[in-house]
């Protein structure tokens, strides 16, 4: 076992090279840089750009070194200093801009998870059970409506029905006076009084989702001749179904934490905006659209590495639950 | 334990275990509702086997489920009373609550169950152990410790090697009959009265089955049960049963000792069922001298044939050790006959016969086929010459229900041989697959239906209209009747027999079922762990063979004779 974490974590090493490569080509991709983007949108309000000013900024910045260098100059900083480079646009490490954004980031995309574990569960081995029974049928007409209906349709909604019907500032995780208070009693209890928002917006469709892969799952397993074997040996009923097909029907979820990690870093963008909440997703896109190279460049490089780290969590989860899987 | 002990007070009680009255049950479909038992009654008497026979869809195992209460939830009792002796007097099962104690506690206490498919009865993600503690906890008030020790003690009596090391290991490690002793295992492990084996040898070799009911048998009278054994096989009825009940749409249309049902059978369905088991007992094309056999022209010769699997290296360094799925077998095929594979799963003969049309790729050795346009080098053809080896040698499957497209209708399914080498289309084609269809006994105007129409049967026979379609000259047949029933089965033997009559093909007749390759074959190779050990002509080698493994292989089985029973006596084989 040691071994083969050995060497999966070896294998991860060219395949992050090329992760990085592909990742700084991508943010080389878009014709021109940040400075002319910046130039564009000074421009656009009407100010002057004096051009040896700009060609100095380029020569601040290293535009005009060739790319291999810059990837170089900026793959070596991550190796060698952790320095993921330098944000034009915020003017600050990018280190310290992600790393800033990741708490919030993933309180809520856990705590969105759990909703959804915590939904999902009882009412997909429900649906399974008693499959074609009418509380089946009115969950899965509810699941499809939660799939059916747009992410930011249902965080707007909400926003104004919060504010409508019990009086919340609506959008962001705390109330203005508690923005840059410490944290107290109170503060906490304003957090979960906007989390739920996110939560529920963000967990819908995931939940939906969730329900009815544990209802097709588990009614597979269901039809087993173990189940009826666990039935003739005395066991009842509810037993039964945890003890021997749910645990089976579990394990695809197991083999999908590869992308669920990336997920909860960089998800669920649109509502994000929509709610106006600080996470990462938002600060991916402005960096996107800005060129703002060495941030964008990070984020993409951050969630390859999610993903490969969250495969390799899922396989050896996965070989620990389903004894006929192997390690070779 | 809050049970009596049978032994001492089984005689001043009544001997019957558990008596069955009118039972029925119906099942509610979409549209109507399916009278799966009606008026079922039968007795099972303590140290006595009771078969319950009957072909597929009888209702036998949903009866025999419904003792346990164990029915899908579509399913109800309509009718009728299942009542277990007791101390305390008769409980009816069919009252009890679904989710009461009582039910829980009879089902594995006092009523075991074993089940056909050894593969997939026990769990695979807990270990054999495990499983059987648990039921050992649930019935018998156990520690830990004392659980784990009376588990390896039922491991050893069901005859496992190493019961203290297999108790930890999982179910993909065990071998078939390995799986089938751990389920007989837990169903004992809580000494019921009444033991339910449902078809629990109709997986496995038969070799092994031998062993299976061997050690079944022997349990049941060391412990006092009374056995239920459903079953088909007509053969494994007179080997072990003491009274029988023949089952048919759901009724139990003759009941009797297992001498009355075999020598004086009074239904007509009984006799039917009798028939053709014992058809298969004998040779069909015995009628041939001997001297006939084996003279024709050489049609197809296979020399050296083998194929390795395993035996190439892993990126990370250290080769996995090679498997000899076929191990240097040569044989001849001769123009008109019928040539039987018999071995048991794994001995290589479906892979043996897929090497001889190419489909798996021969390690070494060769396959000359001999045609009208003289003799051909099959392992040296390219892919576009193998199309035209296709069309004289074809291929039979095994599970009629996989094995045809269910988007297609028949007359494509029959007719697509005819599109790919395009040969013939529009009305000509039509007409074809009207002409083989009534060659395999099947109404052309059915050709526009889709498989799931037909029944086993007639699946079979439209895939074999597929085979025929362009004229071959040999057909391999991998367990094509295999799937079937018995009655169907010797039917479809019989259409083969026919149309091999009225076309002159060949037949590499691949098959596990002895009785099945002795009716159909002319000779007969037997393998074993991927060595043709012994090849003759199939009077010589089922009545007497001389190698030592077909010796044990003819000897387990089972004689559709209660009055002379083979497989108690059967020679074993050890390596």
């Amino acid at each position: 076992m040691p071994q083969y974490i050995l060497k999966r974590v070896l294998y991860m090493i060219p395949t992050l090279f090329g992760l990085s490569l592909i990742a700084f080509m991508i943010i080389q991709l878009p014709p021109g840089d940040y400075v002319t983007s910046m130039i564009a949108s000074m421009q656009d309000s009407g100010a002057n750009v004096d051009p040896r000013q700009v060609e100095r900024l380029r020569e601040i910045y290293g535009f005009n070194d060739p790319i291999w260098l810059q990837y170089l100059k900026w793959i070596g900083g991550i190796l060698t200093r952790g320095d993921f480079g330098y944000s034009f646009e915020w003017n600050r490490p990018v280190a310290d801009l992600i790393w800033e954004r990741m708490g919030s980031t993933l309180a809520i995309s856990v705590a969105a998870l759990l909703f959804v574990w915590a939904v999902a569960l009882p009412i997909g081995i429900y649906s399974a059970v008693r499959r074609h029974s009418v509380g089946d049928y009115v969950f899965t007409f509810i699941g499809f409506i939660g799939l059916a209906v747009p992410n930011f349709i249902l965080a707007l909604a909400l926003m104004y029905m919060s504010y409508r019907y019990f009086g919340q500032s609506v959008g962001g995780l705390f109330s203005p006076e508690y923005v840059d208070a410490p944290w107290s009693w109170g503060k906490f209890v304003d957090l979960l009084a906007h989390l739920w928002i996110p939560i529920i917006v963000i967990g819908t469709s995931g939940t939906a989702a969730m329900i009815r892969v544990i209802r097709a799952n588990l009614s597979d397993e269901l039809r087993k001749p173990y189940v009826i074997t666990a039935k003739a040996k005395g066991l009842p009923e509810h037993k039964v179904v945890i003890k021997y097909p749910l645990r089976i029907a579990l394990n695809p979820f197991v083999s999908a934490i590869g992308w669920v990690l990336p997920e909860l870093v960089s998800g669920v963008t649109i509502t994000a905006i929509v709610l106006n909440l600080p996470t990462a997703g938002p600060l991916l896109l402005r960096a996107l659209i800005s060129q703002d190279m060495y941030l964008a460049g990070s984020f993409i490089l951050l969630m390859g590495v999610l993903t490969l780290v969250g495969m390799l969590i899922s396989d050896l989860l996965l070989a620990l639950l389903d004894p006929r899987i192997r390690f070779t | 334990m809050t049970k009596p002990d049978l032994g001492t007070e089984g005689e001043t009680r009544d001997d019957v275990a558990l008596s069955v009255e009118n039972l029925s049950l119906d099942f509610k479909l979409r549209t109507e509702i399916l009278h799966a038992a009606r008026d079922v009654s039968f007795k099972l008497r303590r140290g006595k086997t009771l078969c319950l026979v009957g072909e597929s869809g009888s209702g036998k195992s949903v009866t025999a489920r419904a003792l346990m209460r164990i029915i899908d939830s579509n399913g109800i009792i309509a009718n009728g009373r299942i009542l277990l002796d007791d101390p305390k007097g008769k409980i009816d099962i069919a009252q009890l609550d679904e989710r009461s104690k009582d039910l829980l506690a009879i089902r594995g206490g006092r009523i075991g169950l074993i089940f056909q498919e050894p593969m997939s009865s026990l769990s695979p993600v807990h270990t054999i152990g495990s499983q059987i503690i648990e039921a050992l906890r649930l019935h018998r008030n156990m520690s830990k410790a004392e659980a784990r020790a009376e588990t390896i003690e039922l491991l050893r009596q069901v005859e496992i090697p190493n019961p203290d090391k297999m108790i930890d290991r999982y179910t993909f490690e065990f071998s078939g009959g390995m799986r089938q002793r751990a389920m007989i295992a837990m169903a004992l492990s809580a000494n019921p009265e009444i033991l339910i084996a449902d078809e629990p040898t109709t997986a496995l070799d038969v070799t092994t089955q031998a062993e299976i009911l061997d050690l079944i048998k022997r349990l049941q009278v060391s412990r006092g049960m009374a056995m239920l054994l459903i079953t088909h096989d007509m053969g494994v009825v007179a080997e072990v049963a003491d009274e029988v009940a023949v089952m048919h749409y759901g009724r139990i249309v003759e009941f009797g000792s297992v001498d009355d049902i075999f020598y004086e059978p009074k239904h007509d369905y009984t006799k039917r069922l009798l028939n053709s088991t014992v058809k298969l007992e004998q040779n069909r094309r015995s009628t041939k001298r001997d001297s006939e056999v084996g003279t024709g022209k050489v049609i197809l010769s296979a020399r050296n044939l083998s194929k390795l699997y395993g035996a190439s290296t892993a990126w990370f360094g250290g080769s996995t050790h090679a498997i000899k799925a076929v191990d240097d077998v040569s044989f001849d095929l001769h123009a008109g006959e019928n040539l039987g594979i018999v071995g048991e799963s794994g001995s290589g003969k479906t892979t043996l016969g897929r090497m001889l049309l190419r489909i798996i790729e021969p390690t070494s050795g060769s396959v000359m086929f001999n045609g009208d346009n003289g003799p051909l080098d099959v392992t040296k053809l390219s892919k576009r010459q193998l199309r035209d080896y296709y069309s004289e040698v074809r291929l039979v499957f095994q599970d009629p229900f996989a094995s045809l497209n269910p988007r297609m209708t028949v007359r494509d399914i029959v007719g697509d041989p005819l599109r790919v080498t395009k040969k013939i289309g529009g009305k000509a084609l039509d007409d074809r697959v009207c002409e083989l269809l009534s060659l395999v006994g099947l109404d052309p105007s059915t050709r526009e239906r889709y498989p799931h129409a037909f029944s086993g049967g007639q699946r079979q026979r439209i895939g074999i209209a597929r085979s025929l379609a362009l004229d071959p000259k040999i057909i391999i047949a991998d367990e094509a009747t295999a799937a079937l029933d018995v009655s169907i089965r010797s039917q479809v033997l019989d259409l083969l027999l026919d149309i091999q009559k009225r076309l002159g093909l060949s037949f590499v007749f691949i098959s596990h079922d002895i009785s099945v390759v002795r009716y159909f074959c002319d000779r007969v190779g037997v393998m074993h762990r991927g060595k043709l050990v012994e090849i003759g002509p199939t009077e010589e080698i089922c009545t007497a063979p001389k190698q030592l493994y077909t010796q044990s292989l003819i000897s387990a089985v089972p004689n559709p004779d209660p009055r002379n029973k083979r497989m108690l006596h059967r020679t074993r084989f050890k390596d």
